[in-house]
């Protein structure tokens, strides 16, 4: 049985790279003492698949991994062992069955809402309101994309599906797929480049708030959270 | 929108965190890790081992100390790593004060800041981590706030080239007098005592106390020690370690911290026993930690079960200094086997001898294509492995080779030392005759059809440092060029073998290895070299990159300290050694009589098989003491 979990990192935790959140959780499931299966082989593994990597750094609301287990004795024990398992940073925050033809966490994913904090509570995008149309009219958001060999340009207008200001962030849902994954602090540059504001990366803290996957087509997309093809059990 | 808590409570800003590598090794809330209220507590101890996280959290020591300390409720025990390069740069840019990880409060905060030293390599990283705390590097320069700097381990069986950095030692196994320690440090602060006051209480009160400040040093003409003697009434002449004689009865970490990145022993780490029924002369492990004493099964089951309970590792290892003179290991290992399988739990074995049950329980724990074996001969020669007492002969050695060939291994890890006592030509070429006959082993034993592929012979060579409380500890050194010479030497005996194409030669760096020869055998007088080389940038001596030769060098000719006087000299059977105020338990007439021995290519049995009479029998244990009854020794 495959499951879907839910879960939160933030405070300290969020200095922690994206391998080591696996091996975190690795060993985590093992404290918590569920049934979960391995691959087979000399070095078996737990069949575990996560959604997206956080960057080191961000925090997160809407991080999802995906196990597979044998045995439970319902969703809400297993969730509470697994709570007890985690320090404070990460909070596990749902867990839910996969029907068996559900696609696997990652290539589920299609887009991610991220919000952009002042660090320094006391300032707020609030202050560029006004920006927010205009920079979402234009038709083209220019980022240079660098690769091993070349840069080049990419558009990223397409993929940024809404721009809003909520409570002081910049709050905005974007292209999160494996083919056109935005980075939040693509967004947040390009933006901050356009109110003619210099704020350092360092002063900003990035939040996923949630990953979505697409439960409509290609061309009328209906984004829902990526638990939400899971029932609870 | 409700935004989960990002705001920073750590000692580094964001911008530092963000800006160093592995900002993981800084942050503290491990899993495990224990947080206590500040308020509620008597005494604040802050524990570290002088490397970068990495290898300090892989150090067991501190788990089972940092594990004691926190079961008192009037202690809290936190621990503290060297910060990397990287970090180290911007703390003294920004003159940010080294930090505990739990509390992230200021080391220089605490009561107590206690560091192990488990190599001589790490000596300037202790000055390293007293600088960035901010308390002076010299004991006699601390006020009474400073924390009291104290030190452990193996290192601490030599301590005068560190004595002056630190206010005391304890000197042998940490689990005995603490608390004693603690009690005193408390009375004496209650009752509005000095630093000194404290001091000169624990050097005269608590057995295993070693406070350098109270000894004084006196040297003859040719600079060997005239005396070395207490300067205040009641200090005690001579220091006899401390230890546990019942293992099953001392505290040992069920749940101990576990990282969150990856650590050279990221694995449950089980400790079986203490001490060697060995006996080899090189090895100091060997004598300082006798008598041995094992930890029953039923014990060890027990904590198997709960550690794996509570860490979640994927791995346990079996820790000791000889896993196969452990008289439960069968029934353990058994019981491992059954256990980890179900939980898919990996087990590592090192320090096993190979033989036919070794062989079973490795081919049924790991890839034996994947893995190899490991033997360390020491010696290329039967003649030298006497003089050594390396009980290990080379027909065993084949054996357990066809054995392993003919259970589907193919790679096998020899291990040597170049520069043993009375080392010859012959006795080096032994190194390669012995790598080559072990592969031509494996074509004559296999047909084609059952070979898994090429047979693999890694040898590696390291220095021979001679070390305190060895027979080997009046023995010359050799120099850097009589080193590179031996081991220029095995590299042309190894390509003069037929099949030197499957022989892969590697050696250790010899510019270190003489250094750390300086350090094992050094007196207070090296500490000023320590000193000084720390202050002109030397730091991570034991990280082959960051190792400045010429710093040391030079920083010896300034300071007029010979490192021949403490390296290539022979010393005679009466000198006064500086550390000979101590002891571990084992008598420095057993040393020499072992001395006298090996230079007669005599070898002398182990301690199951006929008692040597060491002296460490007077703790009251061992294998020997068992087999007399018990009988006072």
């Amino acid at each position: 049985m495959k499951i879907r979990i839910k879960f939160a990192k933030y405070g300290a935790l969020r200095f922690i790279g994206h391998l080591d959140v696996m091996r975190f959780f690795q060993k985590a499931i093992r404290r918590a003492g569920i049934d979960v299966a391995y691959s087979g082989g000399y070095s078996p593994h737990q069949i575990m698949t996560f959604a997206a990597p956080l960057g080191v750094g961000m925090c997160s609301t809407g991080e999802y991994m995906d196990i597979e287990i044998h045995s439970h004795q319902g969703g809400a024990d297993l969730m509470d062992r697994l709570k007890k398992a985690c320090p404070p940073g990460i909070d596990i925050l749902n867990v839910k069955a996969l029907p068996d033809k559900a696609g696997n966490a990652m290539a589920s994913v299609a887009a991610a809402t991220y919000a952009v904090a002042f660090k320094d509570r006391t300032r707020s995008f609030a202050d560029y309101a006004g920006f927010l149309k205009p920079f979402m009219d234009q038709r083209e958001i220019l980022i240079t994309k660098e690769t091993k060999r070349s840069s080049m340009e990419v558009n990223i207008r397409p993929g940024i599906y809404e721009c809003r200001i909520e409570d002081g962030t910049l709050c905005f849902l974007v292209d999160a797929s494996s083919s056109g994954n935005i980075r939040p602090n693509f967004v947040t540059e390009r933006f901050l480049d356009f109110a003619g504001v210099l704020v350092p990366e360092i002063e900003l803290q990035t939040i996923r708030i949630e990953t979505w996957m697409n439960a409509g087509t290609q061309e009328a997309p209906d984004f829902v959270p990526l638990d939400a093809i899971g029932e609870e059990f | 929108m409700q935004l989960p808590d990002f705001e920073n409570h750590l000692a580094l800003s964001d911008e530092i965190l963000m800006s160093v590598e592995k900002p993981a090794r800084y942050i503290g809330n491990e899993v495990n890790a224990v947080i206590k209220d500040k308020n509620k507590i008597d005494v604040r101890f802050v524990m570290c081992f002088p490397d970068v996280y990495e290898i300090g959290m892989s150090h067991l020591g501190i788990q089972i100390l940092y594990d004691m300390f926190n079961r008192y409720e009037d202690v809290w025990c936190e621990r503290v790593y060297s910060p990397w390069v990287d970090l180290d740069k911007i703390m003294r840019e920004k003159h940010i004060p080294l930090f505990a990880l739990e509390s992230q409060d200021p080391v220089r905060d605490f009561d107590f800041l206690g560091i192990t030293i488990q190599y001589e390599m790490c000596y300037t990283n202790i000055l390293q981590v007293l600088d960035l705390s901010g308390i002076p590097l010299l004991a006699e320069d601390r006020a009474d706030e400073d924390p009291i700097v104290i030190g452990g381990g193996p290192c601490t069986y030599n301590p005068e080239p560190i004595a002056p950095f630190f206010d005391l030692f304890y000197i042998g196994e940490g689990e005995t007098v603490y608390r004693q320690l603690l009690d005193i440090y408390k009375e004496n602060k209650k009752n509005g005592g000095s630093r000194q006051d404290f001091l000169l209480r624990a050097a005269r009160e608590v057995t295993g106390m070693y406070v350098p400040s109270l000894y004084e040093t006196t040297y003859k003409e040719d600079g060997t020690i005239a005396s070395f003697e207490p300067i205040k009434e009641g200090v005690p002449q001579k220091i006899l370690k401390e230890i546990v004689m019942d293992l099953d009865e001392v505290p040992y970490p069920m749940k101990p911290v576990v990282p969150y990145i990856k650590v050279t022993q990221d694995r449950v780490v089980l400790e079986i026993q203490r001490g060697c029924i060995r006996g080899c002369r090189f090895c100091q492990a060997g004598q300082l930690y006798r008598p041995v004493r094992e930890k029953s099964v039923e014990t060890l089951k027990e904590y198997a079960t709960q550690m794996l309970a509570n860490t979640g590792q994927e791995e346990i290892s079996l820790s000791s200094l000889s896993s196969s003179d452990y008289s439960g290991l069968e029934e353990l290992v058994d019981f491992l086997m059954e256990t980890c399988q179900e939980k898919k739990v990996n087990i590592s074995l090192p320090s096993l001898r190979i033989d036919a049950f070794s062989l079973d329980v490795m081919g049924k724990v790991q890839d034996v294509k994947k893995s190899s074996l490991t033997f360390a001969p020491e010696a290329g020669s039967q003649r030298l492995r006497d003089v050594i007492n390396k009980g290990l002969t080379e027909e065993v050695i084949l054996n357990g080779a066809a054995l392993a060939f003919q259970g589907g291994w193919s790679r096998v890890k020899l291990y040597f030392m170049l520069g043993l006592p009375t080392e010859t030509e012959e006795d080096i070429r032994g190194i390669a005759e012995l790598s080559n006959k072990i592969a031509a082993l494996y074509y004559e034993l296999l047909p084609k059809e059952k070979r898994t592929g090429p047979v693999q012979i890694v040898a590696s060579t390291s220095f021979f440092i001679p070390k305190p409380f060895t027979p080997f500890q009046w023995a010359k050194m050799c120099t850097k060029e009589e080193f590179l010479q031996k081991a220029a030497l095995t590299k042309r005996a190894i390509h003069e073998q037929l099949n030197q194409k499957r022989i892969k030669y590697n050696w250790h760096e010899a510019d270190v290895s003489v250094m750390e020869g300086v350090f094992a055998r050094g007196d207070r007088r090296v500490a000023e070299v320590i000193l000084k080389a720390y202050q002109k940038g030397c730091m991570y001596d034991a990280w082959g990159e960051y190792y400045k030769n010429d710093v040391w060098l030079e920083t010896f000719a300034e300071c007029n300290v010979d490192i021949a006087f403490y390296t290539t000299r022979e010393r005679g059977l009466d000198e006064i050694f500086p550390w000979d105020f101590l002891d571990c338990g084992v008598n420095k007439e057993f040393l020499k009589r072992e001395w006298k021995r090996a230079l007669q290519e005599e070898v002398s049995p182990n301690c199951r098989a006929q008692c040597q009479g060491c002296g460490a029998a007077r703790f009251g244990g061992g294998v020997c003491f068992e087999k007399k009854g018990g009988a006072a020794v």
